[in-house]
């Protein structure tokens, strides 16, 4: 079992040294990438491995805290998305940052996000997911703020970190709670500590796992930026695209749909039936998903769009793990790992090749200009919006709505029209950006991107067709769910539903965007992202937080001290000059009143 | 041997007093102090260390030192650590080179006595040795209004030793020795009535000498004041001497008493967390966010005591104590020496004054982002292995058939403080640092090679008690 744990270690190393030794020598990039390369190789060696294997990191008497690696087809298909993407993203990454000053930087932060991530993935318990949790924010604090000269970029760092731990502040909860009701912190343990404190207190079992399990999704609310805390993840595409691809698309952000998926592993699905907690955590994911989709069709910035986007997928998998179908839920996030990837990559040489442009409506024509990334951001967007039986997104999306239709009607007519609203503002982005005519001259002179820009592109398309059949997604552990009889219940009816959602959505956004120069639907209310952000910045951080903060420090200063300090000062004063000699900073009196404190303890203790 | 630890300090102390050069004296004594610190940690069990000596027959009053047990260990690995980064750190003013860095070795001989003390007689005296030459520096050199701040801190501190002195007095008049071991072994001689008092009187005077809210407001401005080694001396080494007597002398000793005022010091130490938290929110100098910081973070190893006085049997607590003290010494210590840094590059210690400093300074920069996130709880770096295992002692006891007790909704409201420690952390992170560079910072100089060797000695120590916790932990065994 070393292998598993050079998976985990290498890129920590590598990290290191990019950083302590290879700053200045221009090897980071190249190290950065050798070893994403063999954790890649190394995950594949690792598929169909099952097995746990740790070491004690912090031991007190019998208990302690264990770094441990958990192999099992959860882990390993998971490494496959992160060492497959991650590899592909650093490829892209060569091209991409070539010309950054701080290259170097740059792959030391993607180097640690890869550690984390994996460690992750590969937890055996709850405190190293805990860890690995921490660690993966920071990275994402590093490279999101990776242009921190831009306030705009330094801003966005700060507020995804700040997101994300305001979620970790529930997970930490839960994972203390979950301790006390299964007195276990790893995974393999939790069960029979679950079912001995099931028997025992029936009465109140479901609301105290409730409890428990809610706090624990308030980190995945941070992590996977469900509503109310999703504000950082738009931001967050201040970051270098090939970031938002890794990190903000397919690996970190999944990361609380994959935690939850892990606790619903480790406890049995059936604990969750029926529970509160599952309810809620329905209802979040599909009510991201359907806000998260309408502020997508309003907005203009290309990774904006592929941010909600995002936003709204990982709804949909946070939804199918509420309504315990977290194999859709799984097989979503592999599926959609890939073709998510592949459009940000695909925008990401987009901006690249439009000199930094980011705005939909400069762009237009692209499709002419830059044939091979157009074709396979076709091909992504016919992914993300489903298009039937040849499409990855396809074979995991019929999933989720089967999911929801079985487990609550609302929550599928929501998801519906969400797969509608995907189609459109997709719809939406490509018409826009890589029909018509070029509308600036960026998109004019665009050209097509080199080699090692597009070989990703191309592997990543490939894999948004390929990744939801069966032979590819079962030999790579993909979650796919297997129904025995068959077809699941209504499967004509969430078929017709969803291809009419789709064509739908085609038709309206074709109509409504084919050559149009600008904007024809101006919806103030989704362009400003149903005024949440703002909200936040202005209510609760300047009114509430800051206001609040300013609020205490006064009474600190004139209730504490006024009080305590204002009244011996007085007091002081009044008994004349022994105090005022201190006040006036005379330097003999400090020692001397000292001196005299020393003196009086030696009389006491003598004399007593 | 462990008297050779104390007494090293002192001797350059006579020996600068004498002529020898200030600065080259005291760094070569705090790093033969660090070597010899580093062997105590290697073999602290063997009876090498422990001495006595007898400097009264009656009443008997012993200069003892030695290892009782783990915890004294950790604390004077702490305070050789810091005390060397505090040499190094430190630049006097003209003039005043004597002065500085004789207090500054007054302070770790101080610290190292207390800690090392295993006379109650002795573990009070060299406290207020240290105390001291902390007064006078920043009375005599200390920055902006240091004489309010000299004066407001020997108010607090000398009234919380008063009321700390008494509580040991009837200590020791209770249990007919100054001898800690024998004490705790006399412990049956203190009446239940009498614990409650005591119990009061140490949780006061500790408490306050830990700036235990609302007795806290004495710290940031005698931090901001102080110059780098006295308050990375102090907020990093001499302060933890409140919680370390606490863990020492109270627990074992009253431990009825304790309890009943554990309500009362969970509320305080909320108060700590939460209030002092917001109030470092809204400072705008970096020194004085620090120092309010600091008072925060000592809320969380109250809540380690507070579950150790709860539950007796608790055996994560005690741990998680010495842990989060030696990781918050550290990482104090090193914020404290890169602001003195932050200054003296750009002349300016006010967030607003500041900004995108990491374009000219990304060493400073990356160090100072490591000691940010070690204070805000990051995985890897020691304060996260402390205050993991602090929430893990405070659920120790967690019934999850009958709810949450007190020290668990203590617990759960405190953890808010990770979320306000990454706010004001991240906040001066990005003002000082982060944005366009503005007319202070533009032309500032790195680090240098000699600037880098004290930050790089702490962070070390951060880094292998943040990545494996055993290190640390099997001291303590």
């Amino acid at each position: 079992m070393t292998l598993p744990w050079i998976l985990l270690f290498l890129p920590l190393v590598v990290a290191a040294a990019n950083q302590l030794l290879l700053k200045k020598t221009g090897l980071a990039p190249i190290v950065s990438v050798a070893s994403a390369a063999a954790t890649f190789v190394i995950a594949i060696l690792l598929l169909g491995t099952t097995g746990t294997t740790s070491f004690e990191w912090a031991t007190i008497g019998d208990f302690s805290i264990d770094i441990g690696v958990k192999l099992d087809r959860l882990s390993t298909g998971m490494m496959i998305v992160v060492t497959g993407v991650g590899l592909l993203v650093h490829i892209f990454s060569l091209a991409y940052m070539k010309d950054d000053e701080a290259k170097a930087r740059y792959f030391t932060g993607l180097s640690l996000f890869m550690f984390s991530m994996t460690g992750i993935v590969l937890a055996s318990n709850f405190i190293m997911t805990f860890i690995f949790w921490e660690l993966v924010g920071v990275s994402s604090y590093l490279l999101i703020g990776h242009w921190y000269g831009k306030d705009s970029a330094a801003d966005a760092a700060k507020k995804a970190f700040l997101c994300n731990r305001v979620g970790d502040f529930g997970f930490m909860i839960g994972i203390l709670m979950l301790w006390g009701i299964t007195g276990a912190l790893s995974f393999d343990e939790m069960k029979p500590g679950l079912e001995a404190y099931r028997s025992a207190n029936p009465a109140i079992f479901g609301g105290v796992l409730s409890a428990a399990v809610l706090c624990i999704f308030c980190g995945a609310i941070g992590k996977s930026a469900q509503l109310p805390l999703h504000v950082w993840l738009p931001d967050a595409m201040e970051g270098p695209t090939p970031v938002s691809a890794l990190i903000h698309a397919a690996t970190m952000v999944a990361a609380g749909v994959y935690m939850l998926f892990r606790l619903q592993f480790s406890l049995g699905a059936d604990v969750f039936v029926g529970l509160t907690a599952s309810t809620v955590i329905a209802w979040t994911g599909g009510i991201t998903s359907l806000v998260a989709a309408l502020m997508a069709t309003q907005q203009d910035d290309i990774k904006r769009v592929l941010a909600y986007s995002t936003l709204s997928q990982l709804g949909y998998m946070v939804m199918a793990v509420g309504l315990v179908s977290g194999e859709a839920g799984m097989f979503h996030l592999f599926t959609h790992a890939w073709f998510k990837a592949l459009l940000f990559l695909g925008s990401g040489a987009v901006i690249y090749a439009c000199h930094h442009e980011q705005n939909i409506w400069k762009m237009g024509g692209l499709l002419k200009k830059m044939p091979l990334t157009g074709a396979t951001f076709a091909i992504g967007t016919a992914a993300l919006i489903a298009v039937p039986y040849v499409t990855s997104g396809f074979w995991s999306k019929e999933e989720i709505l089967a999911a929801a239709f079985s487990g609550n009607k609302i929550l599928f007519g929501i998801a519906i029209f969400v797969a509608f609203l995907t189609t459109f503002y997709m719809t939406r982005l490509f018409v826009v950006a890589f029909l018509g005519k070029p509308r600036d001259h960026g998109a004019e002179h665009a050209h097509e991107v080199g080699p090692l820009m597009s070989l990703p592109l191309v592997v990543l398309a490939i894999m948004a067709i390929v990744s939801g059949f069966a032979f590819t997604s079962d030999k790579l552990n993909a979650f796919r769910p297997i129904h025995e009889s068959g077809h699941a219940e209504g499967h004509g009816i969430i078929l017709g539903a969803s291809i009419a959602s789709l064509v739908l959505g085609l038709i309206a956004g074709f109509v409504m965007y084919r050559g149009k120069e600008k904007d024809p639907v101006v919806i103030p209310l989704l362009q400003n992202r149903f005024y949440i952000d703002r909200f936040y910045d202005h209510f609760v951080v300047r009114y509430f937080q800051d206001a609040f903060s300013a609020i205490i420090h006064f009474f600190d200063e004139f209730f504490i001290n006024g009080i305590f300090v204002g009244g011996l000062s007085r007091a002081a004063e009044s008994t004349g000059n022994l105090f005022r000699k201190v006040q006036s900073g005379s330097l003999q009196t400090y020692a001397f009143a000292f001196g005299l404190g020393v003196v009086f303890l030696i009389y006491f203790t003598v004399f007593f | 041997m462990l008297a050779l630890l104390v007494f090293l300090p002192l001797v350059a102390v006579i020996a600068i007093l004498f002529g020898a050069p200030a600065r080259l004296t005291a760094i070569a004594a705090s790093a033969l102090n660090l070597v010899v610190g580093l062997a105590a940690v290697l073999s602290w069990k063997a009876p090498v260390w422990t001495s006595s000596l007898t400097v009264l027959e009656k009443p008997a009053l012993h200069l003892s030192f030695g290892f009782p047990d783990g915890m004294s260990v950790v604390m004077i690995l702490l305070s050789v650590i810091v005390t060397l980064a505090a040499v190094l750190s430190g630049k006097a003013p003209e003039g005043r080179e004597k002065l500085y860095f004789t207090s500054s070795l007054l302070i770790s001989a101080g610290a190292l006595g207390a800690f090392a003390s295993t006379d109650l007689f002795f573990f009070y005296a060299f406290h207020e040795l240290a105390l001291i030459p902390t007064f006078l520096m920043i009375g005599m050199l200390g920055r902006g209004d240091r004489r309010e701040a000299a004066w407001k801190i020997t108010i607090y501190l000398g009234l919380g030793s008063i009321v700390l002195l008494a509580g040991l007095v009837w200590l020791a008049n209770l249990t007919g020795t100054f001898n800690i071991q024998q004490m705790i072994a006399n412990q049956a001689l203190i009446p239940a009535d009498a614990q409650k008092g005591i119990a009061a009187l140490l949780v006061l005077g500790f408490g306050t000498l830990v700036s235990l809210f609302p007795f806290h407001s004495w710290a940031a401005p005698a931090y901001a004041s102080a110059p780098a080694p006295v308050a990375m001396l102090h907020a990093g080494v001499l302060k933890k001497f409140g919680l370390y007597g606490l863990l020492r002398i109270a627990i074992p000793l009253v431990p009825d008493g304790l309890q009943a005022w554990l309500t009362p010091l969970l509320v305080l130490l909320l108060g700590n967390i939460l209030w002092v938290g917001w109030v470092t929110i809204s400072q705008k100098r970096l020194d004085t966010m620090l120092g309010n910081s600091s008072v925060m973070h000592m809320g969380y190893i109250f809540l380690a005591i507070a579950a150790l006085i709860a539950f007796p049997e608790n055996d994560l607590a005690l741990p998680a104590a010495v842990v989060l003290m030696f990781a918050h010494g550290i990482s104090i210590a090193l914020l404290f020496a890169l602001a003195d840094r932050i200054e003296r590059k750009t002349g300016s210690i006010d967030l607003d004054d500041l900004g995108g400093l990491a374009k000219a300074t990304p060493l400073l920069a990356f160090l100072f982002g490591i000691a940010a996130m070690a204070s805000i709880g990051l995985p890897g770096l020691a304060n996260f292995s402390g205050e993991v295992l602090v929430f893990l002692s405070a659920f120790r006891n967690y019934d999850a058939t009958t709810g949450l007790g007190p020290v668990q909704i203590a617990c759960i409201l405190s953890i808010w403080g990770v979320v306000i420690s990454a706010v004001y952390m991240l906040r001066a992170y990005r003002r000082i640092f982060q944005g366009p560079p503005v007319k202070s910072t533009e032309a500032a100089i790195d680090l240098t090679l000699a600037e880098r060797v004290p930050a790089i000695l702490l962070i070390v120590a951060l880094l292998a008690v943040g990545l494996y916790p055993n290190l640390l932990l099997n001291l303590l065994k």
